[in-house]
Formats: structure tokens, sequence, C-alpha cells
């Protein structure tokens, strides 16, 4: 599977005076098995753009093909697309509803018309996947922390077997370990074969594990590279309301004081090793 | 009048009993702003029939000291207590056991309640939640019409508060199509319009941009140190904290640690034990002394890094000398 989008545009309102041109030609190739992180500042288009991805938006022009189909095709089987690219929406932990934990991950596959057997199979599995103790799994979602619950609900959208897992800032407002816990998982999953993407308002997350970052601003696709290259634009970046990681800037006040290290360093584990490197 | 002049050049030297009362009550009110007292809270679930099903202590035994005009950061994982402290400070909720003041106001007295509320602001995570109106003038008019601001006065504050955050001229905008930041100092500025002596945040940068997060914690200390507003701060972000006054770090209801961002950040390890961070600077020293450099802990600041790097490396080069 791969995703080609090929210079999208999308238009909110359109005719009225509130008509705000939200995606300007924006065309990317997403491979299967890739870490990818999306970020923009507030109202950069990002959210509109993955609401693409699975067809929750229609593009005002530009093609989207999954797995060299046009999904705008007449025909084109829209439902299914859906349980392919499966989406987690902010704080996902809204969603939960069912009495038992393990009877709201069984939702997404009962509404796909799997058998009841089959529904349940798939909610060990994504309960698994997600590292939530079976002591849990008929105790009641809402008695669960923040960063447990959050894991539930991506459980939800897994049990639906979804080929690529589009995450919209899937830690916001959790504690560092709940982070930790959340990113556990998602390198876990990309051990699978899924494509991530993942929405991020923190640089340092970001830095960390993506193997690939796009940055979008205004409607535009600005960057598009490894996070290294695209962190060397730290100038721009932060012109445009986002920043390089602190480490990076730290690695630069080094630089300016004179010690010779590499100011592409972009983890904490890479700065450390270019200052030893130097000391 | 004179008596207060007299009182003034004298230092202190009280002439007349009413006054040497107020001085002294003044004098108490700026220790502390907010007390709490072997602050206790628990969550009592009951089933359909009301039986006590099970009992959480959210908050067990904690005591603090806030003093007026400070900057204040409260630290700790999800679940640890830390809002339903916050909650304390605005009367949303009342102790199961202990005392809180604000303002020296006991919280349990609810003929206190819609003062104290005037006295400690709160703010929220989510400024979608908090916006009611269609202007941004409107939005913050209205805290301060709801207690009963003659008119004249509510504008004058809006236009005051609104400079303050930087937000005067979206006064005519619609809250709704702002960014997060901007929606979220458009809140602050309608607690500013109330005009209270303290702000309570919980968690007021967890849904912004990094540009966002800087815009609310610039017009917090701008705040703190313009108006003398004592500010309570909320959050996961250890950067956010790094200049606050005091710090406290909650754990299981209880206060755990508590004391200058220095000497809290440097207990690395213990704050990683209490599922908290350090900042990225204060990691990466620590990560350099465990690796043999003779690095100070407890570095908040990239400037104090480079200076202890380089009394390393001049270390190192005299010994290369010899």
């Amino acid at each position: 599977m791969s995703i080609i989008v090929d210079k999208i545009n999308y238009i909110y309102e359109a005719g009225t005076s509130f008509e705000r041109h939200a995606l300007k030609d924006v065309s990317c190739v997403i491979e299967k098995g890739e870490f990818i992180g999306l970020i923009g500042h507030t109202g950069s288009g990002k959210s509109t753009f993955i609401q693409h991805l699975n067809g929750l938006n229609k593009a005002t022009s530009g093609h989207i093909y999954y797995d060299g189909q046009d999904i705008y095709e007449k025909g084109y089987n829209m439902k299914e697309l859906r349980s392919k690219v499966g989406l987690v929406f902010q704080y996902p932990e809204h969603q939960l509803f069912e009495s038992t934990i393990f009877k709201d991950v069984c939702f997404g596959p009962k509404n796909q018309g799997l058998s009841k057997q089959e529904c349940e199979l798939r909610a060990f599995e994504s309960l698994k996947l997600v590292g939530l103790d079976e002591k849990f799994y008929y105790n009641s979602p809402f008695d669960l922390s923040g960063g447990q619950k959050r894991r539930v609900a991506i459980a939800g959208v897994l049990a639906m077997k979804p080929e690529v897992l589009i995450l919209d800032e899937p830690t916001a407002g959790l504690d560092p370990k709940g982070r930790d816990e959340i990113f556990s998982v998602l390198e876990n999953l990309r051990k699978t074969g899924i494509t991530i993407i993942l929405v991020s308002h923190s640089m340092e997350d970001v830095a960390t594990h993506v193997d690939r970052i796009m940055v979008m601003n205004d409607g535009i696709l600005k960057y598009d590279d490894t996070p290294k290259n695209v962190f060397r634009h730290h100038k721009e970046l932060e012109e445009i309301g986002l920043a390089a990681p602190k480490v990076t800037y730290i690695m630069n006040d080094l630089k300016n004081a004179g010690f010779d290290v590499d100011t592409d360093a972009i983890t904490i584990e890479e700065a450390k090793k270019s200052i030893l490197e130097i000391l | 009048m004179i008596n207060h002049i007299k009182c003034d050049k004298l230092k202190g030297i009280v002439v007349n009993e009413e006054i040497s009362y107020t001085l002294i009550r003044n004098e108490e009110n700026n220790l502390n702003i907010v007390k709490a007292e072997n602050l206790t809270f628990e969550y009592i679930r009951r089933d359909e029939e009301g039986n006590v099903e099970s009992i959480n202590k959210a908050i067990d035994n904690v005591n603090i000291d806030i003093k007026e005009g400070d900057f204040v950061a409260v630290l700790g994982h999800n679940g640890s207590g830390k809002s339903t402290f916050a909650k304390h400070l605005n009367a949303l909720v009342s102790p199961t056991e202990g005392s809180v003041w604000v303002d020296r106001m006991n919280t349990l007295e609810h003929e206190n309640t819609l003062r104290i509320r005037q006295t400690a602001g709160m703010v929220f995570q989510n400024p979608d939640n908090q916006i009611i109106c269609t202007l941004v003038d409107e939005e913050v008019g209205f805290g301060p019409e709801n207690i009963g601001v003659p008119e004249d006065e509510i504008w004058e504050r809006v236009e005051k508060s609104l400079k303050a955050v930087g937000m005067y001229d979206f006064r005519l905008a619609n809250p709704t199509k702002l960014s997060g930041g901007q929606k979220q100092r458009v809140a602050i500025a309608g607690i500013v319009a109330m005009k209270p002596k303290c702000i309570v945040l919980d968690e007021p940068t967890a849904m912004l941009d990094p540009n966002g997060r800087k815009e609310v914690i610039e017009v917090l200390h701008e705040l703190n140190k313009k108006e003398n507003v004592t500010i309570i701060l909320i959050t996961h972000y250890m950067e956010e904290v790094i200049d606050a006054d005091e710090v406290y770090v909650m754990n299981e209801g209880k206060l755990v640690m508590q004391g200058k961002p220095r000497d809290i950040f440097s207990q690395v390890e213990k704050l990683k034990e209490l599922r908290l961070d350090v900042p990225q600077v204060t990691e990466l020293a620590h990560e350099l002394r465990k690796e043999g450099l003779d690095i100070k802990e407890g570095i908040l600041t990239t400037k104090e890094l480079i200076t202890e790097l380089e009394r390393i490396r001049g270390l190192k080069n005299v010994n290369n000398s010899r």
C-alpha cells in the first residue's frame, strides 16, 4: 500500500465571506511502514490534511491515490478506506462509552460487520499491542488513568486492522510517563509494518521518534524531509510558529561559545556523543 | 490622612489604633495568599443505593503556603492530585479534612465563595471550552459584568487586560477564529479583567503549539512582575517551570518535593521515579555527568552548561600541557 497525494486543494465554505483556502497544492507520497511526524502551528492545515487521507474531507481539486486507486473515482469503497486508514482524534478518550474496556474495543470491528468471535480476537490482539494489563479488560474504561484511557482508544482503532494509523496529538495533556507509554506503543506498532502519521506540537518527541517530518504552514507543505534536515531550518521554523528541539538550540549556543560540536544533533543522545567527542 | 503620613515617616511606628490594626492585617495578608493546612480530599463513590463503593484519597494531608506575588509551579503526573488541589483554591470543591484559606478567607465558609472566586481566578486546559461570546472584547467583559462592575469601568478593564496579554488588536475578532495561544490569552484576559490577586492555571499550554506556549508563559510572567499577580501554574512542561519562584511536586495526593527550581531539578532520578521529566538542558548535563564529566547537578540554563564545559575544557588543557 502507498498513498499518493497529488496537488490537492481544499477551500472551506467556498463562495461565502468565510472562504478559506486551507490546503494549497499539497503533494506527497507516503510509503508503507513509514513513521511520519506532521507539524505546523494551530490552523496551518494539518488536521484538514489528515482528514483527507481517510476521506472525511473531499479535496476541492486534486487527487489522492490509495494503493494505486483514485479514491475520488465513482464507486470507490470509502467505507473500506476508512477502516484501512484509522484516525485517532485529539483526546480520543472522550469517545470511550462502553461499560467495559473490552466491549469498547470491540465496537469498531463490530461495525465492520465481523463475527463476534473475530471481534473479540481482534480486541484481545489490539489491547495486547497497546500494552494494557489483562486485569483491566472487564473494568469500566472510565476508571483508568489518562494515559491508559488513551491507549484503550488507540486499541479501538487498531482493532479495525488499519494499514495506516493517523494520530492527532496523542500525547496532549499526558504526563511525561504517559507520553513515554504512548511512544513505546507506537514503536512496537511500527515493527508490525503499519504506517504511522503523528501530528504533534512537541518538537522533542518528533525528533526522537519519526523518520520523516512534514511541515505545514498556511496550507502549504513547506518541508518534507528527514528530521535532521528539517530542523536545520530552525530560523524559518520559528518564523512559522514552530521551533527546533531545545537540545538543538543548546548545541548552537555551545558552537557559538567556541565548542566545535555538531549543531545537527536533535536528540539528547546525539548531543551527548558530540560533546564527549570534543572534550 | 495625617496619621498615614506620620505612619510612613516613622516606618511603622503606630500612632492610631485603627491604623495599627490595618497594618497588622495587611502584613499578615502579605504573608500568604494561599494557605492549605492538613488538606485532605476524598472522592467517595456510591452505588445506586447510596452505599459507599470506594474512597479515593485525591489529596492526602497537604500543607502549602504561597506568598503573595510569587510565581509558583505545581508538578505531578496525571492523577497525582494537582488539579484537585487547584479546584480547592477556587472553592470548586471543599476539603474533606483540613482547611484552605485564600487571601485569609476559609473556603469552607459558603459566604466567602464568591469573594474567593474573585480573588483566585482560574484558567483551564482547553480554551475552546471556555469561550462563550462572539467578540473578543465581550468575552473579556463577561467576567466583570457578572460581578457587577459598572459599565464604564468594564470597558476600561477590558481594554487594560487585553493590552496586558497583547490581544488588544483583536478586540473585535471572533474568539473562535483565533489560534490556540491567542484563545488562551483571551481567557487569561477575561480573568485579569476581574482583577484577581491570584490566577490558577491548570495546564494552560497542554494543547498549544510552541509559539502559543511561549506567548502564554510570557504573559504570565509579565502579569506577575508588573501587576504583582500571584501565579499558580500547573504544568507538565518542565521548561515552563525554570523561572518559577517555588516549585511543588505532588504524587499520590501527597506533597513530595518543594523548593527552588534548581533544587528540584538537581534530583533527576527522583523526578523520573515520580513519572516526571527535567528540562532538556538539565537532562543533557545529567547524562554527561553519568558519562564521567565533572558537571554539577541542577544545571538549568545553557549558559550554566557552557560555563561548566569551559571549566572542564580548561582543566583538560592544563593537564595536557603538563
